[in-house]
């Protein structure tokens, strides 16, 4: 196995840990929903590789929701002088660069678990939808202050489309 | 300041109901009076009697109720003609310096606002029938989806004065140009009315009173494009339907397999004289306010972007292109007009067909920043040492033809992206264009120490990206590229494209 990606920068924010619990939930959740009909509708037609597809879909879930603290620390930011660098992802590695001048708004958003937690979402939107990148699992003040950061460096370097 | 320009409120074509939806109220009337007609020549010639058991005007007629007939269809008439009076009158337009604004509705008021300095292009169409009238619709598109404010119908030339003011306003030039201000003094030319209407139908797509540089204007040929229809993915599929038919026939000695064939072959007929018709006296030239694009032979469409308004540009060959060397351009734009293009095409494809001298001047046009001989010879290059940084030789196992070619590089001013030796690709996105880059890596990738990059922009038929980059490369293009979309971005003023010209 060759090298990962890396970029040259000093300091990457990272997001919180307790954003683990509501990654981890969520799976659950949604393994529990794919999962329990699966193993129902094996149950009564009792075909075997019924047994074997949720059986195969239950091992991936469960090696997701082990991986989940690793992917999560993977998860960063960073501001730099002119554009935000994002990155996530161990296995398939995504990094981002959007200028500041080019963010059209900026979305806070929160789950109820999330929020329980004291966590937020930030979201960036660009003329381009595939720029795509959302911040997940930052502190509701940390948040708002890197909101208001967002903001005020895009209106100082505004530009058109 | 000419005559639209003024700030004041500004009312459209007086035709406009009639063009707009009048046509089939005509046709209406028409046929009750041809069935009115009809009824009365049976009537007075005939027994009276002939089967006509079910008409209700006969009814109405032996009852005695035509005189309340007569009432209820004028007061009709009174109350369309008046609606449309109204509607018409209810409907105005303005343009002032920032923006341009357009009211309608008589009980749903409608209130659009366009900012000039947000203006992606103008489009002047002409239907067939308007045309006729001397009248033109006029559309200023802006960024987003459906976010147009169109003006119809306008008089022919009074679309054409209003879309020169309304990019001089938009370009934000101090200076007035002076064909502006002659020509809407010698507006009321002399002649008849019959003669200007002749004299505009006929006229020359392209405005003459525009400075254009003669070798920036860009024909489609006739030959070329007839070529182009013949050579295209749909033909292919229509010589698989006929063999595949043959097969059958023969197989099953059956001649049921034909009936289909005949109406494929109509449609395929219609097909062909639609695209054809549409693409004829196709038309690309530079003005100073921007690339104008025109075509259509009965109904015409002339649409002008500014410049800084295309967002990035593909140039591509279909296969079967290969032999004659004809390319086709995309463009991805941010705004979307509700104008079909050529050929009934997206109006996202400014080439439908060109030789290399085409797509060179067509790129000059739409990226005046970058070297088109340049991108010329990346086109048919084979890759190697031609000052793209091409894929590893290890990226064959995911490029089998192309990773020779497989390549990037960074100009002054743009990204280009080259790609695909069967299929063959060259994508240019402008850097002030530019909203995010990204560069991705999976498991697969990673082992052959590869890399992806991508590159957003506004949606559209182009998704600028390239797949297998040596991933030592991938990083740095990365963030050069990033910073390279700062700096265009911070120095472009193309939003207002003529705001450095002196005032006269």
């Amino acid at each position: 196995m060759t090298e990962r990606l890396e970029l040259p920068v000093a300091e990457w924010h990272r997001v919180s840990p307790k954003y683990v619990v509501v990654d981890v939930v969520g799976y659950i959740i949604f393994a529990a929903m794919i999962l329990v009909p699966a193993s129902l509708a094996s149950f009564w037609i009792g075909f075997w590789w019924m047994w074997a597809i949720t059986a195969a879909l239950g091992v991936i879930f469960l090696v997701t929701i082990v991986f989940t603290p690793r992917r999560v620390r993977s998860i960063g930011y960073a501001l730099r002088a002119d554009d935000l660098l994002f990155r996530r992802g161990i296995l398939f590695q995504r990094f981002v660069a959007i200028p500041y001048g080019r963010m059209q708004l900026v979305d806070i958003n929160r789950g109820p678990l999330a929020r329980a937690l004291g966590l937020s979402e930030l979201k960036f939107v660009t003329a381009a939808a595939a720029s795509g990148v959302t911040i997940p699992g930052l502190p509701e003040q940390a948040a708002e202050e890197l909101r208001d950061t967002l903001v005020t460096l895009a209106e100082s370097r505004r530009a058109g489309l | 300041m000419t005559k639209f320009t003024d700030g004041e409120w500004h009312r459209l074509h007086p035709l406009t109901p009639l063009l707009k939806g009048g046509i089939a109220f005509i046709a209406i009337i028409a046929f009750v009076i041809v069935n009115l007609r009809d009824i009365l020549i049976e009537s007075f010639l005939g027994d009276g009697r002939g089967g006509s058991e079910g008409e209700p005007l006969l009814w109405l007629a032996e009852n005695g109720f035509v005189g309340l007939a007569v009432l209820a269809v004028l007061v009709f008439l009174v109350l369309f003609v008046v609606g449309f009076y109204i509607s018409w009158r209810m409907h105005t337009f303005r343009i002032t310096d920032e923006v341009v604004e357009v009211r309608s509705g008589i009980l749903f008021r409608t209130h659009r606002r366009g900012r000039l300095d947000r203006i992606q292009g103008i489009n002047i169409a002409r239907p067939f029938l308007p045309r006729l009238f001397g009248a033109a619709k006029l559309e200023v598109n802006v960024a987003g989806q459906d976010a147009n404010v169109q003006l119809e119908y306008l008089g022919s030339a009074a679309a054409d004065e209003l879309r020169r003011e309304i990019l001089r306003l938009a370009s934000g030039t101090q200076a007035v140009s002076p064909e502006a201000v002659e020509l809407a003094g010698a507006g009321t030319g002399t002649g008849t009315i019959i003669e200007k209407r002749v004299a505009e139908f006929i006229g020359p797509e392209l405005d003459p009173t525009l400075v254009v540089e003669p070798q920036s204007v860009v024909k489609l040929h006739t030959g070329r494009l007839l070529g182009s229809l013949l050579l295209s993915g749909f033909t292919i599929f229509l010589i698989a339907l006929v063999v595949g038919v043959a097969v059958g026939v023969t197989l099953t000695g059956s001649l049921g397999f034909l009936i289909p064939v005949i109406f494929g072959i109509i449609g395929t007929f219609r097909y062909y004289v639609t695209r054809f018709t549409k693409s004829l006296r196709y038309s690309i030239a530079g003005t100073p306010d921007g690339v104008r694009v025109g075509f259509g032979l009965l109904s015409t469409s002339n649409e002008t972007l500014p410049p800084g308004r295309i967002h990035s540009v593909q140039v591509s060959q279909p296969i079967m292109w290969r032999m004659t060397g004809w390319w086709e351009i995309k463009v991805n734009r941010a705004s979307t007009s509700s104008a079909a293009g050529a050929a009934g095409q997206a109006n996202t494809t400014i080439l439908p067909v060109g030789n290399i001298t085409d797509v060179r001047n067509v790129l000059a046009l739409v990226l005046p920043g970058v070297d088109p001989d340049l991108l010329a010879a990346a086109l048919v290059s084979k890759g190697g040492d031609d000052g793209f940084i091409n894929s590893p030789r290890r990226a064959r196992v995911l490029r089998w033809f192309s990773w020779r070619r497989n390549g990037f590089t960074l100009t002054d001013s743009a990204v280009v992206l080259r790609k695909g030796q069967i299929w063959r690709e060259l994508v240019i996105v402008p850097q002030a264009r530019l909203q995010s880059v990204a560069v991705h890596q999976g498991p697969l990738l990673r082992r052959l120490s590869l890399a992806a990059l991508h590159f957003h922009t506004v949606a559209g038929p182009i998704t600028p990206s390239l797949g297998a980059v040596d991933a030592s490369f991938a990083t740095e293009l990365f963030l050069n590229t990033a910073d390279a979309a700062i700096r265009s971005s911070s120095s472009d003023t193309s939003h207002r494209w003529r705001s450095g010209e002196a005032l006269v």
